[in-house]
């Protein structure tokens, strides 16, 4: 008999009953909140008189309509200035207080985008199902934990039962081998390979991402290639445990301690798929030729290398394709085969919870570092992904760095990512951003997204346009790998 | 949630792929702490030529006569006909939310996003998956005859056309249960409150440092 995947172990680990028509009941370990898919779910556990099965496993924190600048920080919740959004994030607060579940308000230093905030407090681990009314939970994944993004009515049923109820999935490998070029990030990585495989190459499927290349990855890195797993279509992206994930643990507030620690770290050792475990598809990637990848369509697979070119759509697989590509180009206000390096540029946004975490900034701040936001840009903005990073960057001085080269510096949230606040593209703006979806509105109506890696987004500000950071001199993000 | 019934419903086209949850219902919708009432902005970017915002009066606004659910034709559409890869992006529930709030019951195309699926069906909302021929040829049909119509056999997993013609599907046996009967799916996992209790123990047990409290 073959082997077990890591999908496998996390999956017989938590299955509490095997139904006979297929369905499973799994153990949830931790469940996220924030207040965009909570509340309709709090209102029903009332409604049918239940209460949460275990409170502690619940964290909460609200992200998706917090203003992020300053003035409208300072004063709490009463300065959200949108009175629905306002409704929602107090909705929460009320929610948290009336059944007793720990949350990060507003102004605490720990607030931030739910996936920033779930790994940098340790309340991610290793072995855990983890769940949130959030497609991008699987950027948990990246700590070998099983961990599904899910719908409000299922945000309940976790609430009230403390299960989910779920399909096992087929197992896919996507394997990035080799060593990736200097100014080649974790963004580039995910991109390419949504490129490859498509935005629906996934479903069905638990993505575990492996091989040389995403081994060498830090946490942060593998939180932005597990985060992107749902733009390839699959709820579920992984990363096998080593001493990179367990390193990054220790000492985090929500990690086990003592001889605690030393149990859990010998049962992570084993969260791993078999030398011999078979998965349903393998693809492979060369790493040596993934360049910087920049989004030029309206999702996310449509995207391309920074020396490539928009695509024709006349030259598509088929007809579906070509009219997607035609609508896209359409509505992108692209030509067929334009270069990439000349798209012009109005904004740029660096955050979300795919790249705004420390080496994200540090990556973004050495581009930037003694340079100036092109005239042509209307507005460049970095939105720390919680108020932790925000700290450690202000204690490096990457705040200065942007500050004087003409970013705007604002508080945590997920802010232009959805722009469900202030924050949003007008029509026919183009922002380079390094976010994780181009679907045709989404930073703003008529707003035209432009995917690509925090280096890239920082080197598109400065020259107004897409620029190759590996063209870039010496001082600049090329290097940051290095160092 | 209803019960789903044996019914024949007029059919509406969405001629595109990859449709996302951001097309079916935009972020801005999505400050509404209610499950009711999303229906007015389901395509809300399609459908109407300004931009919306939560709350407005609708009635008013300018609608775009290009898009489909515009059409006097399709006036009262309970199914909806979709391309591939339908639902994909962000998780939000109030995309079958509204779906269902404006009245579709079925959406038929060649494949949906995971997490989607799961969505509609705990709305009632019942995704046929068919072949990209038969939906095709669905599409050739409803583009052809004016007020076309299919009937929807959830009991027997057939699509029925109006020439008598009979597509089967598949649906997993349980969803299929719970929508025929209405069911709770809350209520059902709550009659294995023992077996998840005793899983839980020995989970503890075994890994307790996944029930630790921060210091
Ligand atoms: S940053 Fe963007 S993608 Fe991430 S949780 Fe927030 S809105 Fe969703």
């Amino acid at each position: 008999m073959s082997g077990q995947t890591l999908y496998d172990k996390l999956w017989n680990q938590h299955l509490v009953k095997q139904r006979d028509d297929g369905t499973a009941l799994i153990y949830i370990d931790r469940q996220l909140l924030h207040e965009v898919t909570s509340p309709q779910a709090f209102e029903g556990l009332r409604l049918a008189k239940r209460k949460p099965w275990r409170l502690d496993a619940n964290l909460a924190t609200p992200d998706h309509n917090v203003p992020t600048t300053l003035k409208e920080r300072a004063e709490g919740n009463i300065g959200i200035k949108d009175p629905v959004s306002l409704i929602q994030v107090q909705t929460l607060d009320d929610n948290c207080v009336e059944y007793g579940i720990e949350e990060f308000k507003i102004n605490d230093p720990r607030q931030g985008i739910v996936h920033v905030v779930g790994p940098e407090q340790g309340a991610t681990l290793p072995g855990m199902t983890v769940v949130c009314g959030d497609s991008h939970t699987a950027t948990h994944g990246a700590f070998g934990a099983l961990a599904h993004g899910i719908g409000t009515s299922e945000v309940e049923h976790v609430l009230a039962t403390q299960c989910l109820l779920a399909q096992k999935m087929k197992n896919m490998q996507v394997r990035v081998e080799g060593k990736l070029g200097l100014g080649v990030t974790a963004k580039d990585v995910v991109l390419a390979i949504i490129g490859e495989i498509g935005t629906a190459g996934g479903t069905g499927y638990a993505i575990e991402f492996a091989g040389s290349a995403i081994a060498s990855l830090s946490m942060e890195g593998r939180m932005t290639v597990c985060n992107m797993a749902i733009e390839a279509g699959a709820r579920v992206g992984l990363i096998a445990v080593d001493d990179t994930t367990i390193e990054y643990l220790a000492k985090r507030p929500f990690a086990p301690t003592a001889e605690q620690w030393e149990a859990a770290v010998a049962d992570w050792r084993a969260l791993v798929s078999d030398h011999d475990a078979a998965f349903d598809k393998v693809v492979t990637l060369k790493a040596e030729e993934i360049e910087p990848q920049v989004s030029w369509g309206t999702s996310p697979d449509m995207v391309t290398g920074i020396s490539g070119q928009v695509p024709d759509p006349k030259a598509a697989r088929d007809e579906t394709v070509q009219r997607s590509h035609t609508r896209a180009l359409e509505y992108m206000g692209l030509q067929a085969n334009q270069k990439i390096t000349d798209i012009k540029l109005d904004k740029v946004f660096i955050g979300s919870c795919t790249n705004s975490r420390i080496e994200d900034l540090r990556e973004a701040a050495k581009v930037a570092r003694g340079n100036k936001v092109a005239d042509s840009i209307k507005l460049a903005m970095v939105v720390p992904g919680s108020g932790l990073v925000k700290r450690q960057a202000e204690a490096e001085g990457l705040d200065k760095i942007f500050i004087e080269a003409g970013f705007e510096w604002r508080e945590p949230g997920c802010s232009m990512c959805l722009a469900m606040n202030a924050d949003k593209l007008g029509a026919g703006e183009h922002c380079a951003s390094t976010s994780n979806r181009n679907f045709e509105g989404r930073q703003g109506y008529g707003g035209r997204t432009h995917l690509v890696s925090p280096a890239m987004a920082a080197a598109a500000a400065i020259a107004g346009h897409f620029v190759d950071v590996r063209s870039l001199p010496a001082n600049d993000a090329t290097h940051a790998q290095e160092a | 949630m209803k019960k789903f019934t044996h019914f024949d419903g007029v059919v509406a086209p969405l001629d595109r792929a990859n449709v996302d949850t951001d097309l079916i219902i935009p972020k801005q919708f999505l400050k509404s702490i209610k499950r009711t009432g999303f229906g007015v902005n389901l395509f809300d970017e399609l459908r109407y030529l300004d931009e919306g915002q939560p709350g407005q009066d609708c009635s008013n606004r300018p609608l775009n006569p290009d898009f489909v659910l515009n059409q006097p034709r399709y006036k009262g559409a309970e199914v909806l006909l979709a391309r591939r890869n339908f639902g994909c992006g962000s998780s939000r529930e109030h995309a079958p939310w509204a779906l269902e709030d404006f009245g579709f019951r079925v959406v038929i195309a060649p494949s949906f996003a995971d997490i989607f699926y799961n969505n509609a069906f705990k709305n009632g909302i019942l995704l046929i998956t068919l072949s990209e021929e038969d939906v095709d040829q669905l599409f050739a049909g409803v583009e052809a005859s004016e007020g076309y119509r299919l009937e929807i056999d959830l009991e027997n997993q057939r699509v029925i056309t109006p020439d008598g013609k009979a597509l089967a599907f598949e649906v997993d046996a349980f969803r299929k249960h719970c929508l025929l009967n209405g069911l709770d799916d809350i209520g059902i996992t709550l009659q294995d409150e023992d077996a998840i209790r005793a899983f839980e123990q020995k989970h503890k047990q075994a890994r307790p440092w996944l029930f630790r409290q921060p210091a």
